[in-house]
């Protein structure tokens, strides 16, 4: 077979099976956190609490389990960002139009 | 190199395989991009009638051709089947699919049974919106504004909506393919730096449809849901906020118009080099301002919305936003005045087409740059000033651009050449008929006539008379390339390898090219647009 | 041939006939697996923006009309919510592993992982079939007998307007409806994927449908990890 098909297989990233369960309890974890944590008053910071830990959530599944971690494309992670901020694009810029409404 | 004419029973993609099913299964990004063009141009016709509708019932300024929620219909389906079914997919789906693999030295697109699948997708709901033109139409005006579009039209508005949906995805696929198949099937020595200026341009292209596609998307399923299922979400008198939808289906639908330009600015940055015999003068500016239109075209939607109730500060800040995105567009312009200058020029009909976008894409901009201006816009928002404006940047701007490409990519495509005394007659006309038909509505708009009305005041008979006639010599303009180039593919000349004595891939191989481009795969070691090493066109070529 | 810089040239045929997989456009696998991934990352990023549009109307009336937004949030079941929270996070681990079973060439362990990763995936709809059924009940579903009033009187120190409830629900169903869309099609793609690995189609030199398909699942899960906190916990405080 060509020499050159090897390389990439052995650079793939494989993890271990107990690794992706530790992951998977943080997950769970992080859950049960959430949830409890909506039923205390932190005043306006729940929701910032609630975005914070559901944005974790999200970045560990990403990293490690879509495996963007161990990835050595970047094109990888340049779409991924371009994505979520050219979605902050729109929330950021409708909001500014919805939050200066009544200014003045 | 030379003018030795390629015979028609080599192999190539056109005569690799016979029968329909060759063609509707095909998996060949040569043979996608001819289906898109025959389908492309049928809705092309479907828009156009209505166009000619429209311009007809404006003769008078008595509303007496028609009524005036027929009226509504012709205006609202021009604009969508023009927009949404010809103008977006047009460059792209045709001459991006069937250059853009050669451009680079690959053998087909990254995922050419997606590829196909965009084809069918663009079919399907074509059809849809074929039938809801055969049971009624939709009368909401392009845009599909609610809470008209979402309670009170009794037209098919979600048989259109769907539509538009659908065709979404087909844009969607095609953008991926485009950006996947740039990035990962580049030829070796196919360095981004020496990228043709057409795939820089349909990258842009590709990443616009791939980010802002989905949020119209997104947007006229909710109409449509709202239309079904009477929720409200839209709706002022239960809470709902018509300006949300415009926030939504502007944020995609004024990036769309950059998804239309980008791919006829493309074409001219092939051709102008070309028929000026020297390199693109600025090719890392004008690859950066690609990229530039693209990302700062995301920014300035709301300046569609001025006066629907935004904020001040906010339209303050898209109005600079605006006036911003003008720039990068400037630097195209300027860089391709500097690669004539001290060229040798050749007037043929792709470089007729592309001084023709030149001077019309500048009009239609610097237009726009009135329209971003706050105060201006208060006067002439929904006037006919508007709609002059975007139709020199959509027709005299990407028609023409999709017009000079065609001819420019014709003998590559076909094997012919093109009759080019008639090429450069129907140039004429389709620039002459354009500007009669369209100059007269910057002045009518800024007198105060309104778009989307069907009768007007008398006094502004004679400027819709100009136009009417005008649009008149546009057609024949229109019709003038189908005649001649149906013509050239059985009684044109052979065309060689390079008529042109272009640069670029595509023009290495033969006319037409294998079903899989190249014998052998291009080892890429010289920079894009290196003119001063190729020989003059064949002087037979250029005066035919 | 072997000295050429790019995207990788290697003797076609040779690697042609080796890999039936390999489809004749691409050089080698490691393009065509490049190709694939990015093309699904892309994917991923237009459905984000697909989902965004939604999240942008969910942002805009959240401002304008929060009481109405945080009664109907607490309408919803919290248990619910977690655990359908929950079983996706299952799925994913199981998806995850699935990844790694194919990686290391272990067929049978990939294939229940593939199942179970479905099983999960129907759980979390059959839940959420549940809800919707309970919404539909309590006159809570749009268009189908939408009633609010029961909030309005459960909240009667928010004088909620219960057309701007409505609004709520109209998202709610739109976000969980076309999330669970997405969910249905992943189990479809899932099925195709798990009969594949049953018939061996997958080793460790080739599993990149697994790869790309689990890509799509954790992304789906993704969103559900945005709208729980976004739907059911919007305002859950004692004495709210």
């Amino acid at each position: 077979m060509a020499e050159h098909t090897e390389h990439i297989e052995h650079s793939e990233h494989i993890g271990s099976s107990g690794f992706y369960w530790l992951i998977w309890a943080v997950l769970i974890v992080a859950t049960v956190l959430t949830a409890w944590i909506s039923t205390v008053d932190l005043g306006v910071f729940n929701t910032v609490v609630a975005l914070l830990i559901a944005t974790c959530k999200a970045l560990i599944v990403v990293l490690f389990f879509m495996h963007v971690k161990y990835t050595s494309e970047k094109m990888t992670k340049a779409v991924l960002l371009s994505a979520v901020f050219w979605l902050l694009l729109l929330l950021i810029l409708s909001l500014s139009d919805y939050s200066t409404r009544y200014a003045g | 190199m030379a003018t030795a004419a390629v015979t028609t029973e080599r192999k190539n993609y056109l005569n690799a395989e016979y029968g329909i099913r060759s063609w509707l299964l095909t998996t060949d990004h040569k043979r996608i991009a001819l289906l898109y063009l025959l389908s492309i141009t049928f809705f092309f016709f479907v828009g156009g009638f209505f166009a000619l509708l429209i311009r007809l019932e404006l003769l008078t300024p008595a509303g007496d051709l028609m009524t005036a929620d027929m009226y509504n219909k012709a205006f609202t389906m021009h604009g969508q089947i023009m927009v949404f079914f010809f103008l977006i997919p047009s460059i792209p789906a045709v001459l991006g699919n069937f250059l853009i693999p050669m451009m680079i030295g690959a053998k087909d697109l990254a995922f050419p049974r997606i590829n196909l699948l965009s084809w069918y997708i663009y079919v399907a709901a074509g059809l849809l919106y074929l039938y809801c033109l055969a049971t009624g139409g939709v009368d909401t005006g392009w845009t599909f504004y609610t809470p008209y579009s979402s309670l009170f039209s009794n037209t098919h508005v979600v048989e259109a909506g769907l539509a538009i949906f659908i065709v979404g995805f087909s844009s969607i696929l095609t953008g991926l393919n485009f950006v996947v198949t740039v990035h990962r099937m580049r030829a070796p020595g196919m360095t981004w730096s020496r990228l043709p200026l057409f795939v820089w341009s349909h990258y842009a292209t590709s990443i616009i449809m791939l980010l802002g596609t989905p949020i119209i998307a997104i947007t006229l399923l909710l109409v449509v849901l709202e239309r079904a299922l009477n929720l409200g979400i839209f709706d002022p008198s239960r809470g709902g906020d018509p300006v949300l939808f415009q926030h939504l289906f502007w944020f995609y639908s004024h990036p769309a118009v950059y998804i239309m330009i980008l791919p006829s600015m493309a074409v001219i940055s092939e051709i102008v080099p070309c028929f000026s015999r020297k390199r693109v003068f600025g090719y890392t500016f004008v690859a950066a301002s690609s990229i530039a239109i693209a990302a700062i075209g995301f920014l300035v939607w709301a300046h569609h919305m001025f006066v629907a109730g935004i904020s001040l500060y906010s339209a303050l800040v898209f109005s600079f936003l605006s006036f911003m995105v003008a720039i990068p567009s400037a630097v195209k312009v300027f860089n391709w005045t500097a690669t004539m200058y001290k060229g040798s020029i050749s007037f043929s009909t792709p470089m007729l087409y592309a001084f023709g976008f030149i001077g019309l894409f500048t009009i239609g901009g610097l237009t726009g740059l009135f329209l971003a201006t706050l105060g201006v816009d208060v006067h002439v928002h929904d006037t006919y000033f508007v709609i002059a404006h975007f139709h020199y940047v959509m027709v005299g701007g990407a028609v023409m651009g999709y017009l000079g490409g065609i001819h420019f990519w014709w003998p590559k495509i076909s094997g012919r050449m093109y009759p080019e005394a008639w090429g450069r007659l129907a140039a004429v006309i389709v620039f002459l008929g354009f500007n009669l038909t369209f100059f007269p509505q910057f002045i009518v708009g800024y007198l105060g006539m309104p778009r989307r009305y069907w009768q007007y005041p008398p006094e502004f008979q004679v400027y819709n008379v100009l136009s009417t006639a005008g649009a008149s010599i546009l057609a024949v303009g229109y019709l003038l390339p189908m005649v001649y180039l149906l013509w050239s593919l059985r009684y044109g000349k052979l065309a060689p390898d390079n008529p042109w004595q272009a640069t670029g891939l595509e023009w290495k191989t033969t006319s037409p090219p294998p079903t899989f481009n190249f014998e052998e795969t291009p080892v890429v070691t010289w920079e894009a647009y290196e003119y001063e090493t190729m020989p003059m066109p064949d002087e037979v070529t250029l005066e035919r | 041939m072997s000295d050429r810089a790019g995207t990788g040239e290697s003797p076609l045929v040779l690697e042609h006939e080796d890999r039936p997989e390999l489809r004749h456009h691409f050089a080698d696998v490691v393009q065509q697996r490049n190709a694939a991934s990015l093309g699904m990352w892309w994917f991923l990023g237009t459905e984000i923006m697909f989902f965004g549009g939604m999240f942008c109307g969910y942002l805009v009336y959240r401002r304008a009309y929060f009481p109405e937004f945080a009664a109907g949030s607490r309408s919803l079941s919290l248990v619910a919510g977690t655990v359908n929270t929950a079983v996706l996070i299952c799925s994913s681990l199981t998806v995850a592993l699935a990844v790694r079973a194919s990686q290391l060439g272990k067929r049978k362990l990939l294939v229940s992982l593939l199942l179970a990763t479905m099983f999960f995936g129907v759980c979390f709809l059959g839940i959420k079939g549940y809800e919707w059924h309970d919404e539909y009940e309590h006159h809570h579903a749009p268009t189908f007998y939408f009633n609010a009033q029961d909030l309005v009187h459960n909240n009667p120190n928010l004088h909620l307007d219960p057309q701007r409830t409505k609004i709520f629900f109209s998202l709610y169903f739109a976000l969980t409806g076309v999330h669970a869309l997405h969910m249905i099609v992943g189990i479809g793609i899932f099925s195709v994927i798990t009969f594949m690995a049953w018939r061996g189609k997958f080793t460790p030199e080739y599993h990149t449908p697994i790869e790309i398909a689990g890509l799509y699942w954790h992304f789906v899960d993704i969103v559900w990890i945005y709208l729980f906190p976004l739907l059911y916990l919007i305002d859950r405080r004692p004495g709210a």
